[in-house]
């Protein structure tokens, strides 16, 4: 099954993504921030999406993503930002980071499929 | 209160009469969950009280009736649904319009039951980034839905937050809308691309032009056989010679109409008009500009 991971701090939202995620197929890991997120990663098979919250302690979802763009062996990873930030300079600055898509919350499994789908990576 | 056999029965026949959508009786609980609010906004204490109120003046042009008959049109839509359309779009359809009527420059599309937009808008976003050369051409998005309130939304290009969510690719939401409030605005450069109007599939058809390309999905599922027929029979002719109709993915033209050909693609198809041989592309020279696939999907 491929690979995905899930990184926000609301447990609740981990459950439902990854309860989403399960069904398209794939097996999730889950990360509370984005520190979590690298440190879990460097143990880890590399996923093929990552799924990433904005507004997290520790390391914010932005803070992330720069830094797993920065990391060559994530260049072909898909990186979503699922998050509540719904400003259009917001978007914008994820795009420019490398996110490759951009949901923004509250969302539905439709959403997350139709958006995944858009990216090759629909139903595995 | 549950809805009499009688009462179905007359909202059926009225909704058959003025739509030509069938709605059998397993469908009763559709028919209360969308009429409840139309009775709210009439002022009816009960959808009872809103099907008297429509046999007073059973018709589609009496205010009830516009609402009845418009509260039993399904309006689920999203950006770029389904995909698949929209590539044949880009790696096939376009290309042969352009490769055919270089110097003519016109290119009609038709998207047949609109509803709020997102395809027509879908549309216009493909040809806006993938086919620069048709920027001189006369592009015209006919838009047409049996809904006066879809067709006043397509109009005006707003979006909400969800629907802005579904299946809309984050780099052309960045580049071709403004956000207002909570909402979200296509901007001028597409809804000048748009025409919209009223228009009853199962009636009778406004002077609409020659279309190249036809979207019509999703739509045939809800009539019987003879209006099937009738409305391919209808688009065929709209069609020029060899233009393409694109259907929703669990619909045919087999059994129905033997107008067109099924051309698969890829992993999908699209039906070709069979009104007569292409006509031999213009003499006009056309180069597209090479595309280059953004990181993300491929719109």
């Amino acid at each position: 099954m491929a690979l995905a991971m899930v990184i926000d701090d609301s447990s609740a939202t981990r459950m439902i993504l990854a309860r989403i995620l399960g069904e398209l197929g794939y097996t999730v890991e889950k990360a509370e921030n984005g520190a979590d997120a690298l440190h879990k990663l460097s143990k880890m098979s590399r996923p093929e999406l990552i799924l990433i919250d904005w507004n997290m302690p520790v390391m914010n979802g932005y803070e992330f993503l720069v830094k797993a763009r920065s990391m060559p062996e994530y260049d072909d990873v898909t990186m979503m930002m699922v998050t509540t930030e719904t400003e259009i300079e917001q978007v914008l600055k994820a795009l420019e980071a490398g996110a490759n898509e951009y949901v923004m919350k509250p969302f539905t499994k439709d959403i997350i499929d139709e958006k995944l789908s858009l990216l090759g990576l629909g139903a595995r | 209160m549950a809805l009499s056999s009688n009462d179905f029965t007359f909202l059926a026949n009225f909704v058959k009469n003025t739509t030509a959508i069938v709605l059998t009786p397993d469908k009763d609980y559709l028919v209360e969950s969308r009429l409840n609010p139309v009775a709210r906004r009439v002022g009816a204490t009960s959808i009872t009280e809103l099907v008297s109120k429509l046999r007073a003046n059973p018709t589609i042009n009496s205010e009830v009736g516009s609402m009845v008959a418009e509260a039993m049109t399904t309006n689920e839509t999203y950006f770029f649904r389904d995909v698949k359309p929209f590539d044949v779009l880009k790696s096939e359809l376009l290309p042969k319009v352009i490769e055919r009527k270089g110097a003519d420059r016109t290119l009609n599309i038709w998207s047949a039951a609109c509803s709020s937009g997102q395809e027509a808008y879908s549309i216009a976003m493909v040809i806006k980034e993938h086919f620069p050369m048709l920027s001189n051409w006369r592009v015209r998005i006919v838009c047409t839905d049996i809904s006066r309130a879809m067709v006043e939304r397509t109009k005006e290009g707003i979006f909400s937050q969800i629907e802005i969510n579904r299946g809309l690719p984050a780099p052309l939401l960045v580049k071709y809308f403004t956000k207002a409030g909570s909402e979200w605005k296509i901007k001028a450069d597409l809804t000048s691309m748009v025409e919209t109007s009223v228009m009853n599939l199962a009636g009778n058809w406004p002077m609409l032009p020659r279309m190249d390309i036809v979207f019509l999905r999703n739509v045939l599922i809800y009539f019987d056989l003879q209006t099937k027929r009738s409305i391919l029979e209808k688009v065929n002719k709209v069609l020029v010679p060899g233009g393409a109709l694109l259907l929703g993915g669990s619909e045919t033209t087999m059994n129905v109409s033997n107008d067109f050909d099924r051309i698969t693609t890829g992993s999908t198809f699209y039906y070709k008009s069979k009104g007569g041989p292409m006509p031999p592309a213009a003499p006009t020279q056309v180069t597209r500009t090479p595309y280059v696939a953004p990181r993300g999907s491929g719109y």
